[in-house]
């Protein structure tokens, strides 16, 4: 299969790279867009971590859930996506959905209205989330595309995964800057989480041993209004 | 002040029982005036606060009321129950308690007295706690942390039924941090237990006696002050400064041009203490002594992160005079008695006028005698700042920091505290805390927020009320709601945050750790630092220099380097900033030449330069210098306010500048200078008045422009970790949680953003702001400093850089810029790529 990440234009097309043929913007808010398919992937949205930690006496702001929606209902308005696929990890534990606030489960519904919704399973959440619509699936393929929550042991070209929550770390000039990342090698991507109160795993991690060729790993770091893409070289562990 | 003797045995016939006196003549000693003045006002039930200089007999004279009264205490009957703790002694470090069991235990053995003493610290084995609990000592010695947990606990009411006496040592130290504030809590609850409570201080000198007086006692009534005891004099130090035949450098804080000359006076004196600013420079120092060490002379190391055993080898030796000289940081800087020091070495300027008195009275302990002291600096600024120190300690002065109000976060770990021990009632307990000195102001609105935020988060959304950590019940009584919540706050207790660290262990030179299990473990290193480092880096560590190997879970390994090429670590300079006081007399100093004949010719030459090229300021005027070098132009400030107040103004500056067209690129702070360089010509900028260095520096710029750059500082998230973590928000990492990892733990930056942008009004968001104003920013010295260069603001627009803006110009470069530099390191990092791969790049 032809995998290619290619950086076209450095201002106009930034973030733009080819995935299996589709072309999909790499946003810097941590979502991948594909225009030709007018679908948006976000991955583990981890939405009521807050109240879920609160539950084991940590009362940690209760703004998690409201903070989540507005970033997302701001790259949906920019993208306006006819299908989004949640990539699992979409609410922080089982119960999540039932304990949402109602004013947030109304701005969710709002923003899923007139979409197709997907709602990859994972970890944390593997059953649907509780009276929400949308659809609840193990896996979904589009076209050359394969979203799943955890990605395969095995090398699945074109497969778009979550659930490590990447960052990379570089270190220049003696000072160490880490940031959420994209994580990609030409065969697969790793999306980072895109949850308020999701924490992070850089990519050199054991977790992520046999994943990627590490020849062609490149890691796109979230920028304040862009992407950068950094080569294996450059990467720093912890 | 010498003791008139007939007059002191006099009075000791009234007050001390007879063993006491027989003691005191075996020793051929007498009491002395002050510690039979103590005893007196101890007796008539007052609290006294003692201040003396060190080799007084603080010590002795703080535990003589409860020495004596334990002496003539009857023995407990058969069948009595056991009776508990009479006197708790506190102190801010371990190793003084441990220091004082020794001190103290020796007369309490030679006197023949039938008491005991023990101590209770972070390190003491759980069975000897639970022991404590059973069969308390009749004097605890302990630390501010340990009361808290003691407090804590379901049985304290009977536990501290009979004291009689808190002793707290150094309390002019522990006051000024958020551990006075526990502490000070802490000791409104004993008073609750025991309401006739005598408390007795034992202070060096401080500017305001009256705050710790009102400190030491309840202020209900407000105001109410202990009784004051003053023992002033003790010989003259003297101190002189180094005038060192070799060069003093420009910039820097390592003095390694004057080793020879310091090995030179260690040769000379019996035992030398050497006190640095940092651990770095302790480091640093350390080796360089051993390279020049040619007799071999017994020198060692201590700081704060080395291997605790370490340490104590090192404090027992120095005790039993086996060491010809020591470098230490500040964890050496309270009373700790140490064997035979004839002299102290201060290297690197002593930042304050108390802290150098303070450093100097470690020298020789009998105060008779004057402590010798030699002070180093390590730069031709320093060279003043020693200059002015060393005038301003002749002169007494005196620069503690004032006490600020209680802080929130900690108010609110007492008040879970609180709830662990017993239930208690909203209004008894708001009584209490306005009962302790640095919350006397506390109003009931906030305490009940502060109620709130224990209970369940006090966040305006009510989403965990079913999570309550604690629960008002019918009865009017707030309990803790279940017994975890105990357990949590035992594990979390205190107001000392530690930075991440990993443990330093050695392994073979090439080993990742992975084959052998690693020898021995050093010490500590922050994680910021180790961050920076890769496979095969070196640095100083522990006297040493070693190999980065790898980072393993939290230990980080590393191999012998033999070899002097070491990295040494970077630690953003000294932790402490200037004195306003002393930064007025270096201001002073360059203000009058005939002043300068005091300095070494090499700097007054370097002062006399400055006159002819440029202009020395004035004393209460600002000095700024620009001129254009390289392709950039310059903007040098002398305020002489400290590194936090510069940093906080070349963050404001630079933003004024940017919005005024200058296009600013960084800025580098010091302790005496703020350096700005830009694009654009300030110079030229300035003498057109677009803007004028008055509408530049207005005071305005405190307002919303600090606001503006406060919400996004990284200085501010740090501040609200600590926060966090002392009002219980989030729990302190604890060794073997570690393994965790990143993504399970939800990071205070994180919180910090969501919280501010729902909730910008929260009660932990309103103590973060005050915490950063007071300490990190230096906010107020920077307004004091704003408000008086109004209309003095000296301009010379230079062809060239001058004699005064060399040492600033060569921390350039060398310092981190803050702020937006994050992503420019990104974008370095990813041109590099680019620039390695070209534009295109395609995988098949």
């Amino acid at each position: 299969m032809n995998f290619s990440l290619a950086r076209t234009s450095l201002i106009a097309e930034a973030d733009m790279i080819g995935i299996a043929g589709e072309r999909a913007v790499c946003d810097p808010r941590g979502v991948l867009y594909f225009p030709e398919l007018r679908l948006m992937a976000v991955s583990d949205l981890h939405l009521e971590k807050g109240s879920s930690l609160a539950r084991r006496g940590a009362l940690i702001p209760p703004y998690d859930t409201g903070a989540t929606l507005l970033r997302l209902q701001a790259v949906i308005s920019d993208y306006q996506p006819s299908i989004v696929i949640s990539l699992g990890d979409s609410f922080h534990d089982g119960g999540g959905a039932e304990r949402m606030h109602a004013s947030f489960r109304e701005r969710l519904e709002a923003l899923m209205a007139g979409r197709d919704w997907f709602w990859v399973a994972g970890n944390h959440d593997p059953e649907a989330p509780a009276d929400l619509p949308g659809e609840t699936v193990r896996e979904l393929a589009i076209g050359s595309l394969l979203f799943r929550h955890e990605p395969s042991k095995v090398r699945v070209e074109g497969e778009i995964a979550g659930h490590l929550h990447p960052c990379a770390r570089i270190v220049q000039r003696g000072r160490s800057v880490r940031r959420r990342c994209f994580a990609g090698d030409g065969g697969r991507m790793i999306m980072p989480a895109f949850g308020a109160y999701t924490g992070s795993l850089n990519v050199l991690d054991r977790a992520y041993a046999g994943l990627f060729r590490p020849e062609s790993l490149m890691a796109y770091m979230l920028g304040a209004d862009r992407i950068f893409a950094i080569s294996r070289s450059m990467l720093r562990p912890g | 002040m010498t003791v008139e003797p007939r007059l002191a045995e006099q009075n000791a016939a009234i007050a001390l029982p007879e063993p006491f006196l027989r003691w005191f003549g075996e020793k051929g000693w007498s009491p002395r005036a002050h510690q039979v003045e103590l005893l007196a006002k101890a007796q008539s039930g007052q609290s006294v606060l003692l201040i003396a200089p060190t080799g007084a007999g603080k010590t002795l004279a703080g535990f003589l009321p409860s020495l004596t009264e334990l002496a003539v205490r009857p023995r407990r009957k058969p069948g009595q129950g056991q009776r508990g703790i009479h006197t708790l002694y506190i102190s801010p470090l371990k190793a003084l308690a441990v220091d004082i069991e020794r001190n103290l235990g020796k007369p309490v053995e030679e006197i023949g007295l039938p008491i005991s003493i023990e101590t209770r610290t972070g390190d003491t084995p759980s069975h000897k706690r639970q022991r404590q609990k059973l069969v308390p000592p009749d004097i605890l010695l302990t630390t501010p942390e340990q009361l808290a947990l003691l407090i804590a606990a379901g049985d304290a009411r009977r536990f501290f039924e009979d004291l009689r006496y808190v002793v707290l040592d150094e309390l002019h130290s522990l006051v000024t941090s958020k551990r006075g504030h526990l502490l000070a809590l802490g000791l409104a609850r004993l008073r609750n237990y025991v309401p006739g409570l005598q408390t007795i201080g034992l202070s060096a000198t401080v500017a305001e006696p009256d705050e710790l007086r009102r400190w030491l006692v309840s202020q209900n009534p407000p105001g109410d002050m202990s009784e004051l005891i003053v023992v002033t004099g003790g010989a003259k130090p003297e101190i002189s400064i180094l005038d060192s035949e070799e060069r003093v450098p420009w910039a820097g804080h390592s003095a390694r041009y004057a080793t020879p000359e310091i090995y030179r006076e260690i040769k000379r004196h019996k035992t030398t203490l050497l006190f640095v600013n940092t651990r770095s420079q302790a480091e640093l120092l350390f080796q360089e002594l051993w390279r020049v060490n040619e007799d071999t002379l017994p020198i060692a190391l201590h700081h704060g992160s080395l291997d605790v055993g370490q340490r104590r080898r090192v404090e027992k030796a120095m005790g039993e005079n086996a060491l010809r000289a020591i470098v230490a940081t500040s964890t050496l800087d309270l009373g700790i008695d140490w064997g035979d020091v004839d002299l102290v070495v201060h290297v690197g300027a002593p930042k304050g006028a108390s802290r150098l008195a303070q450093r100097i009275g470690r020298a020789n302990h009998r105060m008779d005698e004057p402590s010798k002291a030699i002070l180093i600096p390590a730069n031709r600024f320093e060279v003043l700042e020693c200059r002015a120190a060393l005038d301003a300690n002749y002169l007494g002065a005196q620069d503690t920091p004032p006490l600020v109000d209680g802080g929130l976060d900690v108010l609110a770990q007492h008040v879970l505290g609180c709830a662990c021990g017993a239930p208690f009632r909203a209004d008894d307990l708001y009584e209490e805390v306005r009962a302790a000195a640095p919350y006397t102001s506390l109003d009931r609105i906030t305490f009940d927020r502060v109620i709130d935020f224990v209970a369940t988060g006090g966040y305006a959304l009510k989403n965990y009320e079913r999570y309550a950590r604690i629960r008002l019940n019918k009865d009017g009584l707030w309990r803790v709601s279940n017994p975890r919540v105990a357990q949590q706050y035992r594990l979390n207790v205190g107001t000392i945050i530690e930075v991440p660290a990993l443990n330093v262990r050695y392994v073979k030179a090439g080993s990742k750790g992975s084959a052998t299990r690693g020898g021995a473990v050093l010490g500590k290193i922050e994680e910021a630092f180790l961050e920076t480092l890769t496979h095969g880096d070196t640095f100083m560590f522990a006297g040493k220099v070693l190999r980065f190997e790898g980072i393993r879970e939290n230990e980080c390994f590393v191999s012998n380097a033999p070899g002097s090429d070491a990295k040494v670590p970077y630690y953003g300079g000294g932790k402490f900033p200037l004195s306003t006081y002393l930064a007025e007399q270096v201001r002073m100093m360059l203000d009058d030449p005939q002043r300068w004949k005091k300095l070494p010719e090499q700097v007054a030459d370097w002062l006399r330069f400055q006159a002819d090229k440029s202009v020395l300021p004035k004393r209460d005027d600002l000095l700024i210098e620009t001129f254009p070098r390289g392709n950039r132009y310059y903007l040098v400030a002398y305020p002489f306010e400290g590194r936090l107040a510069h940093q906080t103004l070349g963050m404001l500056l630079t933003r004024r500048l940017d919005r005024a067209g200058a296009r600013p690129l960084g800025f580098v702070a010091t302790d005496y200078a703020l350096a700005i360089w830009s694009l654009g010509d300030m110079g030229a900028m300035f003498k057109a008045r677009k803007p004028s260095l008055g509408a530049l520096f207005d005071e305005d710029m405190l307002g919303d422009d600090l606001e503006a750059w406060l919400a996004d500082s990284w200085l501010l998230k740090r501040t609200f970790r600590n926060c966090a973590l002392i009002s219980g928000l989030i729990e302190k990492r604890h060794p073997g949680q570690e393994k965790s990892g990143r993504q399970v733990t939800v990071s205070t930056d994180l919180i910090y953003d969501v919280l501010r942008s729902h909730e910008p009004d929260h009660i932990l968001l309103q103590a973060t702001r005050s915490d950063a104003a007071a300490g990190l920013l230096d906010v107020s010295r920077l307004a004091d400093m704003l408000s008086r260069v109004q209309g003095r603001i000296m301009h010379k627009n230079l062809e060239q850089i001058s004699p005064l803006a060399v040492p600033i110009m060569l921390e350039i470069g060398k310092m981190p810029v803050n702020g937006e530099a994050d992503e420019t390191l990104l974008m370095d990092a990813a041109t590099l790529v680019e620039e390695a791969m070209g534009p295109e790049m395609s995988e098949g």
